[in-house]
């Protein structure tokens, strides 16, 4: 195997791939047309027909979806195939607790593989290679999406899923693990209790990494892969399209490719919805081209970032995005974890707390810390120290439980939480993950 | 016939103990006997003061502040005093959360503050076994 999992597609001229994009794109807006009545309404109040859908320069006729399109459509709304033609679903958090879910086909499942193939190809891997998957496995899409890469790949595949660090040690030592997919934070954790185990960079086999599923810096990077000893590849993609993958590094380590044969990007002003010219910073939004059962036309990612279509000394004539650069909504993702404050607040509501509280975000030995700093009101005080200890142990385990992250709760007396200009400063993030 | 305790919350940081005291020194009111439990975070002032209503109505939008009733059994300010106390409610299976003790006003008098589930069932015990205890009338001293 080459330098590319699929070359023809994905060093394919321009001209090709918007001839592509643009017979995928007219055949998905029929579909979802004919099978999602959802998406049809929004596109009939909009006035806007299958018809008027040439083609990807037509897009911008096409009505946004957002995060609040998955919760109000939430379970089935937004499904563009029967049930009986879906294998599996993924799931992550949603804005008030309410979980997206998303569908797919096994055709779904096949392209969302070859994407993450793609980008373990592109990180050096081969069917030599041994792939360490410490992305969580389960309703994540972290670690089912780099395992069937790895797959199709031929990579002999270490389904290790995240934690008990001790453990992926022994195994990546043990069987020589050749590339480690993971989030950059954990490892950087990984790379900091090898050393702490009397490990040099050297001593373990390890070529490459392929890291996502939370923003990371380029001083990240350069730390992982001196820790390491390896090059550290960026990944990207959200549940709602499917998983990581959409979008990955080449060697160039400067801006991910997105498999534009299968997801179309745009970037628009956040503010008014209107489409920016390429090279301007603004959110990342995506259409699924091809896919069956969860087809999302022209989805707000809430990811600002920059598209580049300057050629890539790679050969991947595929559009570039950058790391995205910030959030234009109040979404944290904490440890991988995608976290809103609407969740706590409805959390602290349902277990009888005021909804004053103050999320602090930091970074301890490259891990996220998560803190949440909650006022306690008259009526639940008590003088036994037992009993708020107890109190802060049920607030964060029913936390834990709505975000699928447990932070350390501190409960605080009424009205010491900081307020600016008598608004309270709901998050404080020191973490300093954008460049 | 048990005390009434303030507890005030504090969190562990300079400046609170000494704000949470000095506003009870302004309201004329007499700190009798106090303690601190201690957290990562917070900690929790218990105090019995002479004037537990006017504390209580001063504080209450400064602090968060509760009342719990407690029992102060009387003892002598010798060695050995609080021996049969504990006993008496040992042997009645009752258990201490948690207690600190004062000196009285009278000479080798002393008490000791029990936060006990059942105040009134623990000043019983007490009482049967010949041990007094304070009442809110006799703190006001």
């Amino acid at each position: 195997m080459g330098r590319y999992y699929q070359p023809e597609i994905e060093t394919a001229p321009r001209e090709k791939i918007l001839e592509i994009q643009n017979e995928k794109l007219v055949r998905q807006v029929r579909h979802v047309w004919d099978n999602v009545p959802y998406y049809r309404r929004l596109m009939e109040e909009k006035g806007v027909a299958p018809e008027d859908i040439r083609g990807v320069e037509d897009i911008s006729k096409l009505p946004f979806l957002s995060k609040a399109d998955l919760r109000d459509a939430y379970p089935y709304g937004l499904l563009g195939t029967d049930l009986k033609n879906c294998v599996r679903i993924h799931s992550t958090s949603g804005t008030t607790g309410k979980r997206v879910v998303a569908f797919y086909t096994q055709h779904d499942i096949d392209l969302w593989e070859d994407c993450t193939a793609r980008a373990i190809v592109a990180a050096g891997g081969t069917e030599e290679d041994v792939v360490q998957v410490c992305y969580g496995y389960g309703l994540f899409t972290g670690g089912s999406g780099l395992h069937g890469g790895s797959h199709k790949v031929g990579c002999l595949t270490l389904p290790m899923s995240s934690g008990n660090t001790e453990r992926q040690i022994q195994f990546m030592m043990d069987l020589g693990s050749t590339i480690l997919c993971c989030t950059p934070s954990y490892a950087a954790y990984i790379g900091e209790s090898l050393a702490e185990m009397g490990y040099r960079p050297e001593d373990n086999k390890l070529k490459a990494g392929i890291f996502g599923a939370e923003p990371w810096t380029e001083e990240m990077r350069r730390d992982i892969e001196k820790k390491l000893g390896i090059k550290a590849y960026d990944i990207y993609g959200l549940t709602e399209t499917s998983g990581p993958g959409v979008a990955f590094e080449c060697e160039e380590q400067h801006g991910m490719h997105i498999n534009e044969d299968h997801f179309y990007a745009e970037i628009i002003d956040p503010d008014t919805g209107e489409v920016l010219p390429e090279g301007e910073k603004g959110e990342l939004v995506f259409t699924a081209l091809d896919k069956e059962a969860f087809p999302l036309l022209r989805y707000r990612t809430r990811d600002i970032c920059v598209l580049s279509r300057k050629p890539c000394s790679c050969g991947r004539t595929h559009v570039r995005m950058s790391k995205p650069m910030g959030r234009s909504d109040d979404m944290l993702i904490i440890r991988g974890v995608n976290v809103f404050p609407s969740q706590i607040e409805t959390v602290l509501l349902k277990e009888g707390y005021t909804p004053n509280y103050q999320i602090v975000l930091d970074r301890e030995r490259n891990n996220d810390t998560f803190d949440v700093y909650v006022e306690v009101s008259t009526d639940q005080f008590s003088d036994l120290m037992s009993q708020i200890q107890k109190m802060e142990k049920s607030l964060e385990a029913a936390l834990r439980t709505m975000l699928g992250i447990g932070p350390r709760v501190h409960l605080v007396a009424p009205k010491t939480i900081t307020r600016s200009e008598g608004k309270a400063v709901r998050v404080i993030d020191k973490r300093k993950l954008h460049d | 016939m048990a005390i009434t305790q303030i507890s005030l919350f504090l969190m562990n940081q300079p400046g609170q103990l000494v704000e949470a005291v000095g506003a009870i020194s302004e309201t004329g009111s007499n700190i009798r006997a106090m303690s601190i439990a201690e957290a990562n975070d917070f900690g929790i002032l218990r105090a019995i003061v002479s004037d537990t209503d006017k504390v209580c109505s001063l504080l209450k939008d400064r602090f968060l502040i509760t009342r719990t009733p407690v029992v102060a059994a009387k003892m002598d300010d010798r060695t050995g005093a609080l021996y049969p106390i504990l006993t008496a409610l040992n042997e009645s299976n009752i258990n201490i959360e948690y207690m600190y003790a004062f000196t009285g006003t009278g000479p080798e008098e002393a008490y000791v503050v029990l936060r006990v589930q059942d105040p009134a069932l623990a000043e019983d015990v007490l009482h049967a076994a010949g041990i007094t205890t304070l009442s809110d009338d006799s703190l006001n001293l």
